[in-house]
């Protein structure tokens, strides 16, 4: 741990800050290879490791802030989840759901946001792993839904930013309902002709890949993304064997026909607004 | 027959039952009177234990060795049925089941998951849990509904999607997606009922629909009460908690407006009378399609979007 001497004056996490004036002293510590890099080397790399180019997992205002050309509008933002069940487990769900904004200063695990890439307008729905593993619930069930609607009423294309550990048990039936739902109201957007982006991040899984994020005109997904229906941790216990290198990444699925391609996090902003020049619009 | 743990006082009484017939026919001594209290004290106690039924335990009766399964029904059901095989892709899945078949005079087309009766054919239906070229079958066979205007009758019974190797390499994911997005913008009616388990996507994967019932000895949940102890509770020893967290149950489901209804079933669950439960099945489905079956193809369309635009409970925040 030699680097821990020589940065022990400064502060070592795990996450990432958005600020592009973070002070030099904050220190992040690759995940992947284990190696230190400042705040800003960070900040001014995408969000990836600038060792070894993992993509650092962000929230759904980094992702606004790398493809937007600038400002944006926020939509949708005054819907809050319900404790519909008074569910309980460990902890009551009220509780957790409370935890979950006090420590992310999030309502949800997903937010949308309208503005312009390369001066095209674009609708994004992105989600943040870190409120409740990006779970589905109703409100990312209800926030797909008027994104779309919004994207029909404006003749504007869909791009959903998908990271998330599938659907929020805590809500039972009504969050495996959302899978019914965002797929229907997906099949709308199709009908109107209004093309559908899914970009998958790491990770991508449960419901939320059996549902909206497969679903996609075209598919893409960031490097080393975890993708699957099944948990990995699953799958080991009901086969009882290992699991095959690059299992459930990103390259496998691009690999069995799943995605369309992969994108470093540096070309994304680029790459979307070639896509949204090369699709034609139909309606 | 077989007795679920809590099905415990009813044994006893079977127990005594058989009992006494041999007393009566070894001793030639009419014991008529007796066997008619205990046939009175077994009703009594049947309905007494089911109509106080937990959320676990409705659980238990959805996985009762002896409850008929998609295949029974549909041969109770159809004077004719023709089953059909194969994604045309991949495989022919064992875990789902389907074909085309006439409910009196209306010619429909089936579709279910289906799980084994025996050891070996529990095996050889992988218990119900399909793989991606089982969801592809069956939207194969949706298809074939589209095109000849034929109702979709879907059955659903299954413990969750195969979570294997290959069913991830396969595309379990995208197979279950696919379905969900197709069924919505679907042309003809189609008429879903949980007869049994209905675990997660794997479920939901042939279970949109126009009209959805449970039977009411069912479940239906986002996550077995199993799988959801061993993530929440982080041990399996909670499964009876996470089974009454999850309000998985019938009533609980169209509380929540989830479902459209409700279907009885004979006293002491399916498995006490599937003849009859197959009965009570086939009038259900008729009286759903011939309600259905005047909606163009538009209006089918909408009203199902609707109906699926309007699931979610959520609260509006307060400006600050
Ligand atoms: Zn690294």
């Amino acid at each position: 741990m030699g680097w821990f001497k020589r940065i022990k004056e400064g502060i070592i996490t795990k996450t990432v800050d958005k600020k592009k004036d973070v002070p030099d002293n904050l220190w992040y510590q690759c995940q992947k290879c284990k190696n230190a890099s400042t705040q800003k080397e960070v900040t001014n790399h995408f969000y990836k490791c600038p060792k070894c180019n993992y993509h650092i997992r962000i929230g759904s205002d980094y992702y606004f802030d790398l493809i937007f050309d600038g400002k944006f509008t926020e939509l949708f933002d005054d819907i809050i989840a319900k404790d519909i069940l008074k569910f309980t487990d460990l902890k009551p769900y009220k509780e957790r759901l409370e935890k979950a904004k006090a420590k992310t200063d999030l309502d949800d695990a997903m937010k949308v946001a309208e503005g312009k890439v390369n001066r095209k307008p674009l609708v994004i729905a992105a989600m943040d792993f870190s409120f409740i593993g990006g779970s589905m619930g109703s409100v990312v069930g209800e926030k797909i839904s008027r994104a779309i609607d919004h994207c029909m009423d404006n003749k504007i294309p869909l791009l959903i930013i998908s990271k998330s550990g599938g659907a929020r048990m805590m809500e039972s039936a009504f969050s495996l309902m959302q899978m019914a739902k965002t797929s229907a109201k997906l099949s709308q957007l199709s009908d109107a002709g209004i093309p559908f982006f899914s970009l998958l991040t790491d990770p991508t899984t449960g419901g939320v890949t059996a549902s909206f994020a497969m679903l996609g005109d075209i598919n893409f997904a960031e490097p080393e993304a975890l993708i699957g229906f099944a948990g990995p941790r699953v799958i080991k216990e009901t086969i009882k064997r290992d699991l095959p290198e690059g299992f459930q990444t990103s390259e496998f699925l691009l690999n069995h026909g799943f995605l369309d391609f992969i994108v470093d996090r540096k070309d994304l902003k680029a790459r979307i607004g070639d896509l949204l020049s090369l699709v034609n619009v139909t309606v | 027959m077989v007795f679920l743990d809590f099905e415990k006082p009813l044994e006893i009484l079977y127990e005594q039952l058989d009992k006494i017939k041999q007393v009566g026919e070894l001793g030639g001594i009419d014991v008529s009177d007796k066997i008619n209290e205990l046939e009175n004290k077994i009703k009594t106690t049947t309905k007494e234990i089911y109509d106080n039924l937990s959320g676990w335990q409705k659980v238990q009766l959805s996985r009762h060795p002896e409850r008929p399964y998609t295949l029974f029904y549909i041969n109770q059901m159809c004077k004719k049925f023709i089953e059909l095989h194969g994604d045309r892709y991949f495989a022919d899945d064992k875990a789902i089941v389907g074909g085309i078949g006439s409910l009196d005079n209306i010619n429909c087309v089936f579709i279910g998951h289906q799980k084994g009766e025996t050891t070996k054919m529990r095996a050889y239906r992988n218990f119900g849990m399909a793989n991606p070229e089982g969801y592809r079958k069956a939207l194969r066979f949706m298809k074939l509904a589209e095109k000849f205007k034929m109702p979709v009758v879907c059955l659903i019974d299954t413990p969750g999607a195969y979570p294997g190797i290959e069913a991830e390499e396969r595309g379990q994911a995208e197979a279950i997606a696919r379905n969900l997005f197709e069924m919505a913008k679907l042309d003809v009616p189609i008429v879903c009922v949980v007869i049994g388990e209905g675990a997660s996507g794997g479920a939901i994967g042939i279970g949109l629909g126009d009209s959805v019932y449970m039977m009411e000895n069912t479940w239906y949940s986002v996550i077995s009460p199993e799988s959801c102890s061993s993530i929440l509770w982080r041990s399996w020893d909670h499964k009876q908690k996470a089974a009454e967290a999850l309000k998985l149950t019938a009533d609980h489901m169209l509380d929540f407006g989830l479902i459209d209804g409700i279907l009885k079933e004979p006293l002491g669950g399916a498995h006490a009378a599937p003849e009859d439960m197959a009965k009570m099945l086939k009038k259900h489905l008729k009286k759903e399609i011939n309600a259905l079956l005047p909606l163009s193809a538009k209006e089918l369309k909408k009203n199902r979007i609707k109906k699926y635009e309007k699931i979610g409970k959520f609260s509006k925040k307060k400006k600050e």
